[in-house]
């Protein structure tokens, strides 16, 4: 069953079109990743998603509502949270306080903020810390639990592994299949594309704007993926989307 | 086409131009218009003349704010303070027995010597200190000036030197000093925007992070904005005070002339040399028709500023512009695509 | 008066200065605007109050309780209708709004109340105290509005720590387009922070009005001191705000007690030396 549906997306970033014309869709219970070279638009789709960017054409429909020009703010009791991109914790609120801000609007569901101490068991220690204080990895994962409290139908993960130490990235990630098996759907953008390859159920490749692979990780082979990614072969530059099963 | 390829393609049908064809006609126009105003005392009556000072004062001060606030992004709420320092070194001068129009330049000079020290804790503050702290810093230099009683303290002091002129004559050659002051302000602006410091007061206003990565002085070129706005108040105190022959410490370290600096250069259009001339013009004709109503002229005046931030960020002379293209003082370069239209500014 | 006399009533003193400092530092913090209304809007709660007292023979505490909600409503529609705007307009824009208010503001009362100085009587409440040295007493009113203005603080710090819609206010000051992620729409939170600001104003000018006589011109030299005390104290903090009201206030006091023509003169210079020498101010701010 379709969760998101995006059709004919064209975003602009400044006087930039970043996402032209982009088409996809996101399974109810699944984890699509998007990949890209920097600037292939990944990050304006999020953000047109969470309804930060307003899209110049297209549509966007959630669960089938269509939320094209709805503000950012009414998407969250709609059901989408998004992880931003450099974590973006509230730096004069607590951890527990920024925990918090994510129940703001949320809606009922099965996350609270017991939930996500187990998720995360180091956090329920530090909870009266200030959200400054904490490592780039630790502040990922309260940014994570903060859009887990409003029990998102629709999690959006924005390079997660931004400025992170592998290992870290690796273990921010383990948690979520357990996020996935408590009924939330996951959008992620990633630019480490071996990390997105191991996480996700599909993968669809952005290059200028356009979507030119997708497809199953297993069923893509390495070559092909690096092609799209650095967008060589005519065939990827006039923009027709490659194959892969969908 | 990729992006690159539609940059490099575009960038070679683009010519660059500075003078727009329409200022050089404008040039001439404004020539003769100044020489108009000079002749202006032997042409009509001193009532006239005497309003125009009113006029040029405006003009000069509005110019020397926007200058501060449009192009060095220093938007202060105390030039008052050299305007009140200027109209008290001319009189402190005129006291020395200076002659009074001759103080008026050197009252100039002494407001640049005091921006000095004040410009070293005035860019301790950032954005809205800055306009506040400037207007606190306003404040101290009157409540310092009242404690002087060699300049009148709290009541304020008559000009002296003046009684031996004639007063057609000292009509007329206050008149002249006042025209060579607002003439003096807008073609100074010109000059200086024009050149090096223009450049790089454009850029820090338009990114002042990456304009210091480019090598470019923020502070130096701030500070000398800083200085010869100063002076200019200063200059426009003096100005007042050689007109009125007297000064009065609460009136003319008033914030009131920060709100006429402010609303003048917004109405007019702030970052184009061309709006205090326009602003000044505006303000001048509703004081003149609405004198009559008391204060409710400065709650139009407050009314009309407000609507004016909120709905013409360019200010009139912005509204001129986008409708023709006019450009009487072009201080910024031309992009014209293909060697046809002009486009962006 | 004794020099410690001067100490007390400066911190009595503080303390109101820094009620009616609390929603010029709330406004800056949550939405970057420099009220500078912010004075003139503390002359108008005077005025109406007189007005009221006089038009209507109603009891102060009465015109009191009506007049702060009054300037609350009045606060969020304020930001609604008019700052919103200018903060879309530019960075100037919100600065050229509110002194474009302040001017309004204070021309209008001007028109309707003329220039002549007026109190507002609190009767026998207002002039009685009592001793707590021999040289040294403490009027009721300096004591009640200080007491009065400690509990307001107060009680906007509960709001600001341990409910959603605070803690939404102090996330829209740090980060207002990720505020908007967790559901907040800035325009209420913005008009939230605007109505706590009017109202502490309004507060605030009702006691300036029963202490001090007051004029239409008053408002902007009020602002300055409410500047002063937020950036001694230092910004994005209440407590700091209370620190730097009473600094300002003991400043004065001190002063006054030399030379009365001091008074400004003081206040405003260790603004100044707290500007050049400690520019995130005494208590540096971690909340706002």
């Amino acid at each position: 069953m379709t969760l998101l549906s995006i059709r004919d997306l064209t975003v602009y970033h400044g006087q930039l079109r970043a996402v032209d014309g982009l088409s996809l869709e996101v399974e109810r219970g699944e984890v699509l990743a998007i990949i890209g070279a920097n600037g292939a638009g990944k990050s304006t789709l999020l953000r047109a998603v969470a309804g930060l960017n307003p899209p110049a054409s297209g549509s966007i429909t959630l669960d089938g509502r269509d939320i094209t020009r709805m503000p950012a703010h009414k998407r969250v009791p709609a059901g989408i949270a998004l992880v931003p991109e450099g974590r973006r914790l509230f730096r004069s609120l607590t951890v527990e306080e920024n925990l918090l801000a994510g129940a703001y609007r949320g809606r009922p569901g099965a996350w609270n903020l017991a939930r996500v101490y187990e998720l995360f068991p180091w956090m329920a220690d530090r909870r009266a810390q200030n959200a400054a204080q904490l490592s780039g990895g630790e502040q990922q994962a309260v940014a994570i639990g903060r859009a887990l409290l409003s029990n998102p139908a629709l999690l959006l993960i924005d390079e997660l592994s931004l400025g992170l130490a592998p290992v870290v990235v690796r273990r921010i990630y383990e948690v979520l299949p357990d996020i996935v098996t408590a009924g939330t759907t996951a959008l992620l953008v990633e630019q480490d594309v071996s990390q997105a390859m191991r996480v996700a159920d599909r993968l669809h490749c952005l290059l200028e704007g356009r979507s030119v692979l997708r497809g199953r990780p297993r069923e893509l082979t390495p070559e092909q993926v690096e092609h799209a990614y650095f967008g060589i072969g005519t065939a990827y530059a006039g923009g027709t989307p490659g194959k892969g099963g969908d | 086409m990729t992006l690159s390829q539609t940059l490099i393609a575009r960038a070679a049908q683009v010519r660059v131009s500075r003078a727009a064809r329409s200022s050089k006609v404008s040039g001439a126009a404004m020539a003769l218009i100044a020489v108009v105003l000079a002749a202006l005392p032997f042409l009509v009556f001193s009532t006239v003349t005497d309003t125009l000072v009113n006029l040029f004062v405006l003009i000069a001060l509005a110019s020397m704010w926007n200058l501060l606030a449009g192009f060095g992004g220093l938007v202060s709420v105390g030039q008052q303070a050299y305007i009140g320092i200027g109209a008290y070194s001319v009189i402190a001068l005129a006291d020395q027995g200076v002659q009074p129009y001759l103080a008026v330049p050197l009252g100039a000079l002494t407001c640049a010597l005091f921006a000095v020290p004040t410009s070293w804790l005035a860019f301790r503050l950032r954005g809205d200190y800055f306009a506040v702290g400037t207007w606190v810093i306003a404040e101290v230099y009157r409540l310092l000036v009242v404690r002087i009683d060699g300049v009148g303290g709290g009541s304020g002091k008559g000009l002296s030197g003046m009684s031996g002129i004639d007063q057609t004559l000292r009509g007329a050659l206050t008149y002249w000093i006042a025209l060579a002051l607002a003439l003096a302000t807008i073609g100074g602006c010109y000059l200086l925007l024009r050149g090096r410091v223009g450049l790089s007061l454009m850029a820090v206003r338009d990114e002042e992070t990456a304009a210091s990565s480019a090598g470019i002085d923020v502070t130096r070129a701030k500070r000398l904005v800083y200085l010869i706005s100063a002076a200019g108040c200063g200059a426009a105190g003096g100005v007042i005070t050689i007109s009125s022959l007297s000064v009065n410490p609460d009136a003319i370290f008033s914030v009131q002339w920060s709100a006429y600096m402010i609303f003048i250069v917004v109405i007019g259009g702030i970052g184009y040399i061309e709006g205090p001339l326009l602003g000044a013009l505006v303000f001048f004709a509703l004081q003149q028709v609405l004198a009559d109503y008391g204060s409710w002229y400065l709650v139009l005046l407050g009314a009309v500023g407000v609507a004016a931030a909120l709905w013409l960020p360019g200010g009139l002379w912005g509204l001129v512009r986008d409708r023709t293209g006019l450009s009487l003082f072009p201080v910024g370069y031309h992009v014209r695509e293909g060697g046809g239209d002009a486009a962006s500014r | 008066m004794g020099w410690l006399n001067a100490i007390v009533q400066g911190l009595l003193l503080g303390g109101l200065y820094a009620l009616f400092a609390t929603g010029l530092s709330l406004m800056f913090g949550v939405m970057r605007i420099v009220n500078l209304a912010h004075g003139d809007l503390a002359v108008v709660a005077s005025f109406l109050a007189l007005a009221l007292v006089s038009g209507t023979g109603l009891p102060l505490w009465v015109v009191m309780v009506v007049t702060v909600p009054l300037f609350a409503l009045l606060g969020y529609l304020t930001q609604r209708v008019l700052l919103q705007r200018s903060l879309g307009a530019g960075p100037l824009a919100t600065l050229l709004v509110t002194f474009g208010l302040s001017i309004v503001l204070q021309n209008i009362l001007l028109e309707v109340f003329s220039a002549d100085t007026r109190t507002l009587d609190g009767g026998s409440f207002a002039t009685a105290s009592f001793h707590l040295t021999d040289s040294t007493s403490v009027g009721y009113l300096s004591l009640t509005t200080f007491l009065l203005a400690c509990a307001a603080l107060a009680g906007i710090q509960v709001f600001l720590s341990r409910t959603g819609l605070g803690r939404m206010l102090r996330a829209s000051a740090d980060d207002r387009e990720t505020a908007s992620l967790m559901g907040a729409d800035s325009r209420h939170v913005y008009g939230i922070a605007t109505a706590i600001a009017f109202a502490t104003v309004a507060l605030a000018g009702l006691m300036f009005a029963m202490r001090s006589s007051f004029d239409p011109s008053i408002g902007p030299s009020r602002l300055i001191f409410a500047f002063e005390a937020v950036v001694i104290g230092g910004l994005g903090s209440l407590w700091g705000t209370l620190l730097g009201g009473m600094v300002l206030g003991v400043a004065q006091s001190l002063s006054a007690q030399v030379d009365p023509a001091l008074t400004l003169l003081a206040g405003h210079l260790i603004f100044l030396a707290v500007l050049a020498f400690r520019p995130q101010g005494l208590l540096a701010g971690r909340a706002a």
